[in-house]
């Protein structure tokens, strides 16, 4: 059994103090219920996440209790993407015909504050200072670049774009552009990152609506489906993010692994891709994920990124609503937003910053610690 | 001189003339894991060794952590007088790669594939007057 996507809502990312994180999530299910043209009542069974802003099956005390199987899902980053694959396998399975996927959070202020203990490091880690997903982050790209001559312009480079692309989404947080010597000569936060190369926590919600692909043209006259939805953890030898050691041998990380799965479920390969939304936590991220997730080899990001590939009219458009750089990241709704987007752009409803030549084929990717990766590939 | 303790019980020998960082090997497939851990990453076995790890090793990656970070961080330091400091992967051959602060904060000072010592020094001193000992990298002269 196929599946469509045939309702989405999103609740403007950034700084919503009038709201609450539920609220958000409960404002973006209720747009994605009339985006589908049916009432809270019709949906089946849900699956939702949130990190910061309570448990995400605490909606239906906002939507109403329908007696629904409303399942709680915690992934870190890819909490969003895991839901989706739960909705996916719910209704491929047979089992129900039409669910909801709900993702929202509200953060605080600043850089995220993880608890060794709860990942199964000793407390020592914390302490000395290692316990920021900041410092991996610029260590792999630090990493990168010099084992693939990545320069420090086209780091900035990636943000410069980030804010191009915010500046044309009306739901994104950051909506002025920002240039490179702004980027490179802001506050550096752990080298080579300066603090434009990040996103920050920010709030937010973004609901789905999927059904069985056969029941699409009930709800809707421009379907979107999902024909692969993978999630992988890592195995043993990929750099990680909250790894007190490495091994010495290096193997391919999860999002190596995710996306090779999704290219084979869906039957197609990187170069059918009209768009698509990379994980990019910091601008490294976006670089490396360009290639982890086979659309370039290694180093050719260089050229591309310096070219203008990655913008919206490029030939490789690339987190074209600003991706986490412009849109911050509130956990629990952060990759749904990325499939947001791709229906958007699969439907050409994505304005200013839609993507030109009537795109078929979307791709979205998350990443999160501590080593997970979750990847979608839509078609219209 | 005041009383030292080492910042985790099994994370390195100390007291000790020579102190070393202590990882496991698995007897089944070979792999060393640090810190100590029961069973293996790499093939799930459980039948483990504890061992010192090699003192000297080269640079893998590094950064440099600009600002303070929020609890579970636990120094002397306040916001005004925190000082960046290093962080890295060093590669001890023959073992693993072990994330580590670094002694050196200077980007200009720090390169991939530097040679490195372990070295083990004062972190912070608490109120009792002990000083708590961690394990750093330190490039080599």
């Amino acid at each position: 059994m196929d599946v469509a996507i045939v309702g989405i809502g999103i609740h403007p990312f950034g700084r919503t103090p009038a709201r609450s994180g539920l609220q958000q999530g409960a404002y973006a299910a209720r747009l994605a219920l009339q985006d589908a043209s049916i009432q809270w009542s019709d949906i089946q069974f849900a699956f939702g996440g949130s990190a910061s802003a309570g448990s995400a099956d605490a909606l239906v005390n906002e939507l109403g209790l329908t007696g629904i199987p409303f399942i709680n899902v915690a992934n870190g980053c890819a909490t969003g993407g895991s839901s989706l694959i739960s909705a996916f396998n719910a209704i491929k399975s047979g089992e129900y015909d039409i669910g909801m996927v709900s993702g929202f959070d509200k953060h605080e202020r600043g850089a995220f504050n993880a608890d060794p203990k709860e990942l199964g490091i000793g407390q020592w880690y914390g302490e000395v200072g290692m316990m920021m997903t900041t410092q991996f982050f610029a260590m792999k790209i630090q990493k990168y670049m010099h084992d693939y001559g990545i320069s420090t312009d086209t780091l900035a480079k990636v943000s410069e774009k980030a804010f191009i692309n915010g500046s044309k989404n009306p739901n994104a947080w950051r909506r002025e552009p920002i240039t490179v010597e702004e980027i490179t000569n802001s506050m550096m936060v752990s080298n080579p990152l300066t603090k434009f190369m990040f996103c920050s926590p920010s709030e937010g919600g973004v609901a789905l609506v999927l059904c069985r692909a056969d029941h699409a043209e009930k709800y809707t006259k421009t379907p979107v489906y999902l024909k692969a939805a993978t999630m992988k953890s890592r195995r043993f030898g990929s750099f990680e993010v909250f790894a007190p050691s490495q091994a010495l041998e290096q193997v391919d990380g999860p999002t190596v692994d995710a996306s090779k799965a999704a290219f084979e479920m869906a039957g197609v390969g990187p170069k059918d891709m009209s768009v698509m939304q990379l994980q990019d936590t910091e601008v490294g991220a976006e670089i490396m994920h360009m290639a982890e997730n086979g659309f370039c080899e290694h180093g050719e990001q260089e050229a591309l990124i310096q070219s203008g590939a990655t913008h919206i009219n490029g030939s490789l458009p690339i987190n074209t609503d600003g991706g986490c750089l412009a849109n911050g990241e509130p956990i629990g709704a952060s990759g749904l937003r990325q499939v947001y987007e791709n229906t958007l752009q699969l439907r050409g409803q994505a304005g200013d910053h839609q993507v030109p030549g009537d795109p078929k084929l979307a791709y979205t990717h998350v990443y999160g610690a501590p080593g997970i990766s979750a990847v979608t590939i839509l078609q219209k | 001189m005041s009383n030292q303790v080492p910042i985790a019980e099994g994370l390195f020998t100390w007291p000790a003339a020579k102190p070393a960082l202590l990882g496991s090997r698995c007897n089944q497939c070979g792999i060393v894991a640090f810190p100590v851990a029961s069973s293996c990453m790499a093939c799930s076995g459980q039948d483990v060794t504890a061992e010192e790890l090699p003192g000297r090793g080269t640079l893998w990656t590094w950064t440099v952590q600009q600002f303070m970070p929020k609890t579970p961080y636990n120094t002397n330091e306040t916001a005004e007088t925190f000082t960046p400091y290093g962080v890295g992967y060093v590669e001890l051959p023959g073992g693993v790669r072990v994330e580590g602060r670094l002694t050196e904060n200077d980007p200009q000072k720090l390169r991939i594939g530097m040679d490195m010592d372990v070295v083990f020094e004062p972190l912070r001193t608490e109120d009792s007057g002990e000083e708590v000992i961690s394990f750093f990298f330190k490039p080599v002269e």
